[in-house]
């Protein structure tokens, strides 16, 4: 479903992606690890099509050159962005907003706008994933959410959206035990054979509840180690020391990039 | 008139100095200003002599005064002797079908969703569609009639109902307010007159859309409102089709009166021709607009939406004077390509117990300039007074500019003043977020600044919310990104 060839990405010549390798299969999920300021937020910006970045290298989705989409397109195409920091829009109800980006979805895919009626059945069914309060539908989007709040919202969007491509961007961060739950349950509630993850996270924490396939370690803009469920567990008892050690080690060999 | 200067009542009775008397047979003024053309547009309305003395006292202070500059917008010199201030209205130029109307134009109206036969209306097109409208304001005005409701043209008042004008004109804006009011007392062409007696609640929202004569009521329109005690009306003014109109300068003057009790809605809805995108032409519209709470526990909401002229200069203000009386000003204004808006709201806090509100919600787009200019003043006698007052600005790129000019003067120290103020870049994060859920970038530019707008829009009338929306959206359609 989605490879990526020799991913590269600067922002004001602050090179912060340097040569990611990686492909998903419809169906998995992997879990990105790695310490802070290791490229894992600017991968999944790069992937849902930030325009701040200088990027070169190659994603194929689904066959397409990813990075030659606009982001609507990607969206359009099945690519979701579960954002580390959800944005506020004061004054744009958050039922509105999400019926508005599924129409604007469904208008590019060549599928009939949901009516008002549909649509809200369909959202108070993919509420319920979430444990959310009908109350907060109706309040502008994300304006004056708890931390809780708006990662559960933003998993609800997913829902919602379907998309075949999910990219969970520390969706645990700043999350209690319960909201944790809450939020892993619904994303787990989202799995399927057809859809791939990618969960981002700095905490092996998430992973006790969002089991994942596959595991891979990011460090110093680029992925330093790939494993099985369990390498989890091995990155929770040793940390990330040794692999910025073998990060800054990699980069001192020429790699085609100059820091 | 009790006291009307020698020189002014000399002015009045003096014979026409250029022979003018023989030219009342035509249609057009000379071009210029002087105290004949004065004469010949009072006589041409067949108006009362205290009307023309005001006139023409109107005339010699406009002379004594100098166009203001204190404004935060930048135009050419205007030249005041080469409009035409008297033109009588013309028939029509009839086009025979749509196909004949302005191609822009009507992409425009389609932009709007404006219906078939309101576009016909709209471009000047003879068919059934004027004859409907007819009918419409014929049944209308009988049903206004039934609850004693009158609405007319400026000029009908003064002919019909000429007590109530001489009562009621300029008690708000006195002839001597302001440099493009007092033109305006001078030389007004044309314009609305209501009156709603005590008691009464006007049974329907009253607009200049029922009017057929309102098309031509030119660039120097007068408005009359009055409210008797316990009234209530609720006021719409303007057209959302984009006026193409050859006269740059419009000074307007609306003056609202509220005695005890009673409640004024004043909705405004404003798409003037703008300007080309270089900034080439459009209307430059300095207008006056106030009202009084006259009397206690009356109340008087001015709501607008602008989104045209290239220049706009308003102020549309409440003078709080009975007990417990309430102002409320809501208003978005925005600027794209080189538009520039200076205004706000004037709160004067005279009665106790007093209270305002005022929202301003400004949108620079493009080379767009925004000034927000407020004054909220509270006088020694206004114990307990309160105002609220909030400015938000948005800006759409990096090449406009918004500005807050709040004044406030208090005098008496019951008195509470808030006043908050924001200025928000739209955002790289939210734009993002938009799209990265699907949402094209214009729709989303559009769907941020609506909901930017919110809090006035709700203030509006249903339908002319839905107008102003998608009058926002086309206004900025190409000016981002």
């Amino acid at each position: 479903m989605l490879r990526i060839e020799d991913l590269h990405a600067k922002i004001d010549d602050n090179q912060i992606l340097r040569g990611v390798n990686l492909e998903v299969h419809a169906g998995e999920v992997h879990a990105i690890m790695g310490p802070n300021g290791s490229g894992k937020s600017t991968l999944a910006q790069v992937l849902a099509g930030r325009e701040d970045y200088d990027v070169t290298g190659r994603v194929l989705y689904e066959g397409q050159d990813l990075l030659a989409l606009s982001p609507e397109d990607r969206a359009a195409a099945g690519v979701f962005l579960a954002f580390q920091y959800p944005v506020e829009i004061p004054g744009v109800g958050n039922l509105y907003f999400l019926r508005t980006a599924l129409n604007s979805v469904r208008r590019q895919r060549g599928l009939d706008e949901l009516d008002a009626m549909d649509f809200l059945a369909l959202a108070e069914e993919r509420m319920t994933l979430v444990e959310m309060d009908r109350s907060f539908m109706n309040r502008s989007v994300n304006e004056g959410f708890s931390g809780g709040e708006k990662k559960r919202n933003e998993i609800f969007q997913m829902a919602v959206l379907e998309p075949k491509l999910a990219i969970l961007d520390e969706t645990d961060s700043g999350l209690d035990i319960d909201a944790l739950r809450i939020v892993a349950n619904g994303v787990n509630a989202l799995r399927s054979p057809d859809r791939a993850m990618l969960v981002i996270t700095h905490y092996q924490r998430l992973l006790d509840y969002i089991v994942p396939d596959r595991v891979h370690v990011m460090a110093g803009g680029r992925i330093v180690r790939s494993g099985g469920k369990d390498l989890a567990l091995e990155l929770e008892e040793h940390g990330y020391i040794g692999f910025e050690d073998q990060a800054a080690s990699d980069r001192s060999t020429p790699v085609g990039v100059t820091p | 008139m009790t006291a009307v200067s020698s020189e002014v009542r000399e002015l009045a009775s003096r014979e026409y100095q250029y022979g003018f008397v023989t030219d009342l047979e035509t249609d057009v003024a000379p071009r210029g200003l002087n105290e004949d053309v004065i004469r010949l547009i009072s006589a041409k309305k067949n108006e009362p002599d205290w009307l023309l003395e005001w006139r023409l006292r109107s005339y010699l202070h406009w002379l004594t005064l100098e166009e203001p500059g204190w404004q935060n917008v930048h135009h050419g010199p205007i030249d005041y002797q080469d409009i035409i201030y008297y033109a009588a209205p013309k028939p029509k130029t009839e086009l025979a079908s749509l196909d004949e109307v302005d191609p822009e134009l009507r992409a425009m109206f389609d932009k709007l969703g404006i219906s078939l036969a309101e576009q016909e209306r709209l471009g000047g097109v003879a068919v059934d569609a004027i004859v409907d409208s007819v009918s419409v304001a014929t049944t209308f005005k009988a049903k206004l009639a039934d609850v004693g409701v009158i609405f007319c043209s400026f000029s009908e008042a003064v002919q019909n109902h000429p007590d109530l004008v001489r009562t009621y004109l300029g008690s708000v804006v006195p002839y001597r307010d302001n440099y493009f009011a007092t033109l305006n007392s001078a030389v007004f062409s044309d314009g609305s007159f209501c009156y709603i007696p005590k008691g009464v609640r006007c049974p329907m929202e009253l607009s200049t859309y029922f009017r057929i004569n309102a098309a031509d009521t030119g660039q120097f329109e007068r408005t009359l409102i009055i409210a008797e005690e316990g009234a209530y009306v609720s006021y719409l003014e303007g057209c959302t089709a984009p006026m193409r109109d050859k006269n740059q300068l419009h000074a307007a003057v609306v003056e609202l009166v509220a005695l005890e009790g009673a409640q004024i809605k004043y909705s405004t809805v404003q798409n003037w021709y703008p300007g080309d995108a270089e900034g080439r032409g459009g209307i430059y519209n300095f207008v006056t607009k106030r009202g009084k709470c006259a009397g206690a526990n009356s109340k008087i909401s001015w709501t607008q939406v602008e989104t045209g002229s290239a220049i706009t200069w308003k102020y549309p203000g409440v003078i709080l004077q009975g007990d417990n009386s309430v102002g409320e000003f809501y208003s978005v204004a925005l600027t794209a390509n080189h538009q520039q808006a200076d205004t706000g709201s004037k709160m004067i806090h005279i009665g106790k117990n007093t209270s305002s509100t005022i929202i301003s919600k400004a949108i620079s787009a493009g080379h767009g300039q925004n000034t927000y200019r407020g004054l909220v003043k509270v006088l020694r006698s206004a114990k307990g007074a309160r105002n609220y007052t909030q400015c938000d600005s948005l800006l759409l790129g990096s090449d406009c500019g918004a500005h807050t000019f709040p004044y406030v003067e208090v005098k008496n120290s019951t008195a509470q003043v808030e006043h908050e103020a924001s200025t928000s870049k739209i955002g790289e994060d939210q734009l993002f977020y938009c799209r990265q859920r699907g949402i094209p970038e214009e729709d989303a530019i559009s769907m941020i600044v609506n909901g930017f707008c919110r809090e006035v829009f709700k203030e509006l009338p249903m339908e002319f919310a839905v107008e102003a929306q998608k009058l926002l959206s086309v206004s900025l359609e190409g000016s981002v990104g």
